[in-house]
């Protein structure tokens, strides 16, 4: 799907305005009903650190958080999040300051090309949300929604290993 | 994806009386939009389901839990009371699809999803699912997948959901609301086999909406147990799965429910297996039978005749795990 604002429209088919607050700030937006979050995202508003690996909700590369609550963006419609607080992978550091979790995703080289990256960690921001995980195999399973193609399981399970301690105790909260 | 109009109504009413043979209801967005994407449905108009108020959990006069229809499936999985009263559906639930499917998934979403037979998700193919009357590829094509129990000629689909499995076990009921008022659905003939109209997976009118799903207070907290065998640990759907439940005193049973996932066009259930099982004693002799009796009609098809080995070995499994170890141990 790539329908975006410039394609021609029947007149019947407006564009809906929403209003959402976006890796911390409020965005007023035109989006057509048929747009996908990850479209919103990537076509429109130039942050391409959410990636479109499958366009299905199989792989977990286009995971933002909603609300705090990690999403598919793939399959999200822009216009439903009319309200909502979402954070990408480009809202998590603090300035110059890095989160936790992508800190430690360095420090363990918890990646090999990347693609699957901010998926992960955005992911893994979520898992520590959630407050479920405990120990390596829960995290294994609770991060399978994120598929990477280079098998650098063992490293990013140990990061996020690493990492759900310090998120849990400011929140995680990006 | 087909371009088409959208709404977000506020009240039920409104939602009920927006509906019409073109529109959809949208929820969690995970099976429609990924259909949409296929072209597979085309819908002229969606109606935005989520801000309706459906989004909780309350306590129902007789002991029970009313789910509201918007209610997320990992919210579910995981409310204290899914998880200490009725743990089977809290299995049932976390054994399917992933952590951020689950956030955004509904529970009456769940209900309705498609099943996930490839030449269904093939629109250069013929399917009578998708088009009445086109011929089904997967009676003589690849079936691993498929059913083998209560299929038709045409159609040997399986109904794709592990939650639909667990609320068949724990005798739910399903609440809707249509132009002509509400009404309720066992969830036992919610979901319907493909006989010759295999594009209706289930009793409900275009008009009608979900609204709630009753759990009744036998939650079978102490011996229950989920099972899912799948192709890959994680992340998959059901090959074959068995939502197992007993009560029992001392070694003898006194109530079970016993259905399997993944082997037919709904969740399939064996009310004759089950009474037979009431009075028996908990043992693998027993379980076994019981695994026998329901398969014994089975027809598998060219490549998936090993669900039917894997089915019986399952129930023993899923039934042994219910009796001894108990649901709660998640
Ligand atoms: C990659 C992937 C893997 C998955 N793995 C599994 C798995 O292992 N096990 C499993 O069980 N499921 C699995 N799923 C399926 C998932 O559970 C369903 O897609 C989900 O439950 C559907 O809920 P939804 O709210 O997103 O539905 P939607 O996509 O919003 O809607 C689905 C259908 O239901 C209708 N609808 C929704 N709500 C209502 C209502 N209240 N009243 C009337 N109609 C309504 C819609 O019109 C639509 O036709 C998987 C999905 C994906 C994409
Ligand atoms: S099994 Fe059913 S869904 Fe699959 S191709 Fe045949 S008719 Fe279509
Ligand atoms: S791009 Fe969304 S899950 Fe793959
Ligand atoms: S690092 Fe390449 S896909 Fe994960």
């Amino acid at each position: 799907m790539s329908a975006t604002l410039s394609e021609a429209t029947p007149a019947s088919f407006v564009p809906h305005p929403i209003r959402l607050t976006l890796n911390g700030s409020v965005r007023e937006l035109q989006v057509l009903p048929w747009t996908t979050l990850l479209d919103l995202l990537r076509e429109q508003l130039d942050l391409v650190g959410s990636k479109k690996g499958c366009d299905h909700g199989q792989c977990g590369a286009c995971t933002v958080l909603r609300d705090g609550k990690r999403i598919n963006a793939c399959l999200t419609l822009a216009v439903m999040c009319d309200g909502a607080e979402l954070t990408t992978v480009e809202g998590l550091a603090d300035g110059d300051e890095l989160h936790p979790m992508q800190r430690a995703f360095i420090k363990h080289d918890a990646f090999q090309c990347g693609y699957c990256t901010p998926g992960q960690i955005c992911s893994a921001v979520g898992l520590a949300n959630e407050g479920r995980a405990q120990g390596s195999a829960e995290i294994s399973e609770l991060m399978s929604g994120n598929l990477c193609r280079c098998g650098a399981y063992n490293n990013i399970r140990d990061a996020i290993e690493d990492a759900l301690p310090l998120c849990q105790q400011t929140g995680g909260e990006s | 994806m087909n371009p088409f109009r959208y709404s977000k109504p506020d009240t039920l009413q409104a939602a009920v009386e927006l509906s019409s043979a073109n529109s959809r209801f949208i929820a969690g967005g995970t099976n429609l939009l990924d259909l949409m994407k296929e072209n597979l449905t085309r819908p002229e108009h969606l109606i935005d389901i989520t801000g309706l108020p459906l989004a909780d959990l309350s306590e129902t006069p007789s002991g029970g839990v009313m789910i509201g229809a918007l209610v997320s499936n990992a919210d579910l999985a995981w409310h204290p009371w899914i998880e200490r009263r009725y743990p089977l559906l809290s299995q049932a639930i976390l054994a399917g699809a992933s952590p951020q499917l689950r956030n955004m998934a509904s529970t009456g979403g769940n209900l309705l999803q498609r099943t996930r037979c490839y030449y269904f998700y093939d629109a250069s193919v013929p399917c009578n699912k998708r088009s009445p009357g086109s011929g089904c590829p997967a009676r003589s094509g690849l079936n691993r997948i498929h059913a083998i129990l209560g299929a038709s000629e045409q159609c040997v689909a399986t109904h794709p959901s592990d939650m639909c499995v667990a609320l068949a076990a724990l005798d739910a009921v399903v609440h809707v609301l249509g132009r002509g008022g509400p009404r309720t659905i066992e969830f036992a003939d919610f979901h319907r086999l493909p006989g010759d109209a295999p594009d209706r997976d289930n009793q409900l009118a275009d008009d009608e909406l979900i609204t709630y799903i009753e759990l009744p207070p036998a939650g079978f907290a102490e011996h229950s147990h989920y099972l899912k065998i799948r192709d890959r640990a994680s992340y998959a759907f059901a090959l074959v799965s068995v939502a197992a439940a007993l009560e029992l005193d001392g070694p003898v049973i006194r109530q079970a429910r016993l259905v399997l996932g993944g082997v037919a066009h709904k969740p399939w259930r064996d009310r004759a297996v089950e009474s037979w099982l009431v009075g028996q004693a908990v043992s693998r002799e027993t379980f076994t039978a019981a695994a026998d009796a329901l398969l014994q009609d089975a027809e598998p098809l060219a490549h998936n005749g090993f669900k039917v080995k894997l089915a019986r070995r399952a129930i023993v499994r899923a039934l042994s795990e219910a009796a001894l170890v108990g649901g709660t141990a998640r």
